[in-house]
């Protein structure tokens, strides 16, 4: 009967206190968490030249202003570079939240460029757990500069290259997030004899955020010049390494940055990297990225 | 003897366990908010918000996942995120409270009530009292709330570059349809 009696308190005990429990820890208790995915890991869809595991938003276009100067060493008379410039515009469409579409024109040998970028896993916390954000990329480019003695093209596939990549991306807290990218290159025609026609490289590219607004960006890509012995990328070619400064305004991004490569693709990052940090000959560029969108249910608002 | 003790402890545990029944809840709750410039309008909705209020206490709280606002626009809402409701460091905007006014729950009707209790967004509290109405239906009760956030209260900055376009205090919009937990 004690027993009973003991197990009875306890039971009324444990009532009271459960009755008596903070609302808010109440909530905690019933609401279900929802799945929160990294938002903004990289602020835009490049790091610097590279691309980022970041797409557009659904029925959203980016519309995108890169320049790359001249070398900075190449003296005053040039003021130090910025006489010479070159461009590439871009327009990159979101498809769906996952799915980016896009076109841009270098005026480097004057190249067109295409790609389709797709987030196959998106890295999350709350309800359900995600380490990683992954993507995938496939991108072209075709020379349209015409036919030379230097650089003679015989027909127009010659003028094609094409690039695989796969973008690996972890937010880590608030402040960095690090990128890991594995790619493949594959160009029909080469510029010297020296360089093989498909290349391998592994992109390394991350942000450090400084403010609520602005971040330090780094990117570098490996590319090996042999294999086991069979010799891949022409020695006259570097590795790319290039650092950034990104400034977030509302729709805008603004990305400033230095770098060894004068390309803003993938063609010329891994392949055609001429500049070196140590003479200094390296390009002060820029991109602007601005945001615009076409969702017709963003004009309806919960008013 | 012993069961002279018994009969009012069993009694006892009914009230206790009578009082746990005065939650009423909801998960779906709804809140949204608007802010008005000239420039550009910005809303978003949310609609899991949880709730509950205690009938026997007429005590309430609001828990509010700042990730489950959406914005119709995708830029938005990330900036909402990142840069001003810090929902990293931030994740919930909640507020406890207690209604003023004395309310028959038991009778059907539509009550003015006013909630004053504590706010907190962004980190920061907030002493305030929310004017609603309240509707005691049959088996639940709903709550319309809607009231006014000064950003400058709750130490939400906005850049002199887009100060044009957000509005300084948000109309904000609540529904809760609460019933009893079982």
């Amino acid at each position: 009967m004690k027993k009973y009696l003991f197990l009875l308190c306890i039971s009324f005990i444990s009532t009271i206190s459960q009755a008596q429990d903070d609302l808010l820890d109440e909530l905690n208790k019933i609401q279900k968490p929802v799945i929160s995915y990294a938002s903004a890991t990289f602020k835009s869809t490049r790091i610097v030249s590279g691309h980022s595991i970041e797409t557009v938003a659904a029925k959203h276009l980016d519309f995108r202003i890169s320049h790359r100067f001249g070398a900075v060493n190449s003296g005053y008379q040039q003021l130090f570079g910025l006489d010479q410039s070159q461009i590439r515009l871009g327009f990159e469409f979101g498809l769906t939240d996952r799915l980016t579409v896009g076109v841009g024109r270098n005026s480097y040998q004057k190249t067109y460029d295409y790609y389709a970028k797709y987030k196959l896993l998106r890295q999350s916390s709350g309800a359900k757990l995600m380490p990683v954000t992954v993507a995938l990329l496939a991108a072209a480019y075709t020379n349209t500069l015409p036919s030379q003695p230097s650089a003679r093209f015989f027909n127009n596939l010659e003028r094609q290259t094409y690039c695989g990549q796969l973008l690996i991306a972890r937010k880590f807290g608030e402040r960095v997030s690090l990128q890991l990218t594995p790619s493949i290159l594959h160009r029909n025609k080469v510029e010297t004899e020296n360089d093989a026609n498909t290349l391998y490289s592994l992109g390394m590219g991350g942000r450090f955020k400084l403010t609520r607004r602005t971040s330090f960006n780094v990117e570098y890509y490996y590319t090996p010049t042999t294999v086991g012995g069979i010799s891949l990328r022409d020695p006259q070619f570097k590795n790319a390494l290039s650092i950034g400064f990104d400034i977030e305004t509302g729709g805008h991004v603004f990305q400033l940055h230095f770098t060894n490569s004068k390309g803003m693709s993938e063609k010329y990052l891994i392949g055609q990297t001429e500049g070196t940090w140590q003479n200094g000959d390296i390009f002060y560029g820029f991109n602007i990225s601005r945001v615009f969108s076409f969702d017709k249910s963003a004009r309806k608002t919960n008013k | 003897m012993k069961v002279r003790f018994v009969i009012p402890l069993i009694t006892l545990y009914f009230i206790a366990f009578q009082a746990q029944s005065q939650l009423f809840i909801t998960q779906a709750g709804e809140t949204s908010f608007f802010s008005e410039t000239p420039l550009e309008n910005i809303s978003a909705l949310n609609k899991q918000v949880a709730a509950i209020i205690n009938i026997a206490t007429s005590e309430v709280a609001v828990k509010i996942q700042n990730v489950a606002f959406h914005f119709p626009n995708k830029l938005m809402e990330e900036h909402f995120n990142e840069n001003y409701m810090e929902s990293e460091k931030y994740p919930n905007s909640t507020f406890k409270g207690k209604i003023q006014e004395v309310i028959d729950f038991k009778k059907e009707g539509v009550y003015d009530v006013s909630a004053k209790g504590i706010l907190e967004m962004h980190g920061v509290k907030q002493e305030r009292i929310l004017k609603g109405k309240l509707t005691v239906g049959k088996d639940q009760l709903t709550f319309i709330c809607n009231f006014d956030v000064k950003l400058i209260d709750h130490k939400i900055e906005i850049p002199t570059l887009v100060i044009a376009k957000i509005a300084e205090s948000l109309t904000v919009k609540n529904r809760f349809v609460f019933t009893a937990k079982k």
